[in-house]
This record gives C-alpha cells, sequence and structure tokens, in this order.
C-alpha cells in the first residue's frame, strides 16, 4: 500500500512537471485544467511509470548519470566510423556484414534493455533479438564495430545496475 | 559575444548537415536492408541532435522565460527521438528476421 | 543567420527528395520504411527551421515534438503489422 503511494506520488510529480514544461503559462484556469488531467492520468496509470519504488532507485539514477558522457563519447567516435564508411568511394571492400551472438551475465530487465538500446545507439552495430538470459544477437556492419562486444559496455551497465 | 555563439551556432548546423548528407548517402548506397538500417538509424539521430542543439543556443541568445521554455521543450525533442530511435530500429530489423529477409553477407556475393 | 536558415531549409529539401527515391524505388517493404523514417527526423528540423525563418518557434517546437512522436508511432505500428506478412521479399516480382 505504502509503495503504491510513493509510485502515484512520483507519477503526479512526473506529470506535473511535464504539463508546466509544454504549457509554459500560469494563468489559474490553464492550471486547474492541468491538475484536472494529470489526476485522471496518475489514478488511470499511476503504477505503470514507477512500478517498484524502492531507495535503489535513486543511486542507480545517479551512476546511470556517470554512465551517460562515456556513452555519448562512444556513439560519436562510432558515427565518425561509420561516416568514414559512407563516405568512402570504395565502400563494399570495407563494409563486411555479419551477425554474432553472445551471452552476458546481465539478469535483471532493465539492465538488459539498456545494454540493448546503447548496442543499437552505437553504429555499426544493430540488436536483433536479447532474450531474458542475457543472450544477444547483434548485427554488425564490420569487423572492428563487432570485436569491441560486449567488452566494457557490458562491464559498466552491470556497475551501473548493480550486479 | 554575439559572433562566438553565431560561430558555435554555425559550427553545429555544418556537423548536422554532414550527419544529414551521410545518412542519405548511406541509405542510397548500401547493398541491403539490415545495412541501410545503420546510416538510417543512427546518422540521422546524430544529425538531429546536434541540430536541436545548436538552434538551443541560438535561441537562448536572447534570455527571456519564453525562449527558455522553447529551449527546454526543444531538450524534450533530443530525449524522446535519442529513446525512440533504437527501438523503431529494433522494430524494423524484428520485423525484417521474422519475415525471413537473409542479410547480405560478402560470400553470398562472391559464391 | 535567417539567410543561412533558409538555405539549410533549401538543401534538407533535397536530402528528403533523394530519401524519397528509397522509398518509391526499395526493393521491398521494409526499405520503403527505411526512407519514410528518414523523411520524417529530416521534417523535424524542416519544421523548427520554419520556426525561425517565421519567428514563431514558440508555435512550431510543439508541432515539431508532436511531429517527431508521430513518426515514431507510425514506423512502430508498420513494422508490427507487416510482422505477420509471410514472403514480404517476394513483392518485387510483382
Amino acid at each position: 500500500m505504502k509503495k503504491r503511494v510513493i509510485s502515484f506520488i512520483l507519477t503526479f510529480l512526473f506529470m506535473g512537471i511535464l504539463w508546466i514544461t509544454l504549457s509554459g503559462k500560469f494563468e489559474p484556469l490553464l492550471l486547474f485544467l492541468g491538475l484536472v488531467s494529470v489526476i485522471i492520468v496518475t489514478l488511470m496509470s499511476g503504477n505503470l511509470l514507477f512500478s517498484n519504488p524502492s531507495n535503489d532507485y535513486t543511486i542507480t539514477f545517479f551512476r546511470f548519470l556517470g554512465y551517460l558522457p562515456w556513452i555519448i563519447i562512444q556513439i560519436i567516435k562510432a558515427n565518425i566510423h561509420v561516416l568514414k564508411i559512407v563516405f568512402s568511394p570504395n565502400m563494399m571492400e570495407k563494409i563486411d556484414p555479419h551477425i554474432i551472438v553472445f551471452t552476458t551475465r546481465l539478469k535483471k530487465d532493465f539492465s538488459i534493455v539498456t545494454m540493448a538500446n546503447s548496442i543499437t545507439l552505437t553504429p555499426g552495430t544493430i540488436t536483433v533479438t536479447a532474450n531474458p538470459d542475457g543472450k544477444f544477437r547483434v548485427h554488425a556492419i564490420d569487423r572492428p564495430c563487432a570485436e569491441d562486444l560486449p567488452g566494457e559496455m557490458e562491464e559498466r551497465v552491470a556497475k551501473v545496475f548493480g550486479e | 559575444m554575439h559572433i562566438l555563439i553565431n560561430s558555435i551556432v554555425i559550427g553545429l548546423l555544418f556537423i548536422g548537415l554532414i550527419f544529414f548528407t551521410g545518412g542519405t548517402l548511406g541509405i542510397l548506397r548500401m547493398p541491403d536492408f539490415y545495412t541501410r538500417l545503420h546510416p538510417a538509424g543512427k546518422l540521422d539521430t546524430m544529425g538531429l541532435m546536434s541540430f536541436v542543439f545548436a538552434f538551443c543556443i541560438y535561441n537562448l541568445e536572447h534570455l527571456t522565460w519564453d525562449s527558455l521554455i522553447v529551449s527546454l521543450k526543444m531538450l524534450l525533442i533530443v530525449f524522446f527521438v535519442s529513446l525512440s530511435s533504437p527501438t523503431a530500429t529494433h522494430a524494423i530489423v524484428d520485423a525484417g528476421i521474422r519475415a525471413g529477409l537473409k542479410p547480405w553477407t560478402k560470400k553470398n556475393k562472391e559464391g | 543567420m535567417i539567410d543561412l536558415f533558409t538555405y539549410i531549409g533549401i538543401y534538407i529539401c533535397f536530402l528528403m527528395i533523394f530519401s524519397l527515391y528509397r522509398g518509391i524505388a526499395g526493393p521491398t517493404v521494409l526499405d520503403r520504411l527505411i526512407g519514410v523514417n528518414a523523411i520524417g527526423s529530416k521534417t523535424v528540423v524542416f519544421l523548427l527551421l520554419i520556426g525561425f525563418i517565421y519567428k514563431r518557434i514558440d508555435m512550431f517546437v510543439d508541432i515539431a515534438l508532436a511531429y517527431g512522436l508521430l513518426n515514431f508511432i507510425a514506423v512502430l505500428a508498420a513494422a508490427r503489422y507487416f510482422h505477420k506478412k509471410r514472403g514480404l521479399y517476394e513483392e518485387s516480382k510483382f
């Protein structure tokens, strides 16, 4: 019961901030309309967004903020790599698409989703399937892109989610 | 100050243009649909992000409450796109795998 | 600066036309989907550019946000729909 109340309050605050950002006006009528719609949405889907709130979430959130700069640098480096492939005149010799399969030790749903999205955002690799057991099938565009997987990314994701 | 902001904005805009050009060229040149997804899904996202950051900085030059809200909305666009683009890419790959399309490899072409 | 925005808008229009080639001539349905998705992500930038050119960015940013989300949902729905269609790659024989 207590958890439901906390998740209701978190959803309410999140939706309220979103409403104020999207509206940007502070007239009483608009604020009242926003309050009514936020309450309706919270009652309908209050336990959807933060299904199991606990103190771990805040720690995980700050660890995730520490993970962001590394992944952004990786994304930019890999983007430049793909850009070079696309602009090179002999593109057909450079690309070598193939599918690789590997197993990670990640078990939580959230960490597997983060890992899959990180792989897809890093250019040169696309997640084809990801099982709950931590088994990934990845389509890579050439050999150097695939060599880095799973490697460092897995360790960092595991550290963020405490596995 | 004005010149500094303008040069940063113009630099980001040109980086975005290079990424968009690369994405379009990649869609046109790549041999099959799995390889086409690589430039389409991600070079486009990268270009969009750098464009939107450029617009954010340009918009914040005259700092008022309205321009702050508009810039926040632009950052919201970046957030949604960076969340939804991998999902859309994955949905398309999944559809291709389930429909039974074979990925293009070098051996297929040579042999 | 507004002139620069106009030229960039024209250039993005050209890029959209080239992407449209993949949307029309792509051998399979999924290729067309990729082309349409690429046009959609360029349209978000294009809407923001229009907003700056006509000095109504406060209005056009909402349109761009909604368009980005709609584009995502359209691609997702189309990809889900073509899951069930077997023999997708035989379409070029018609």
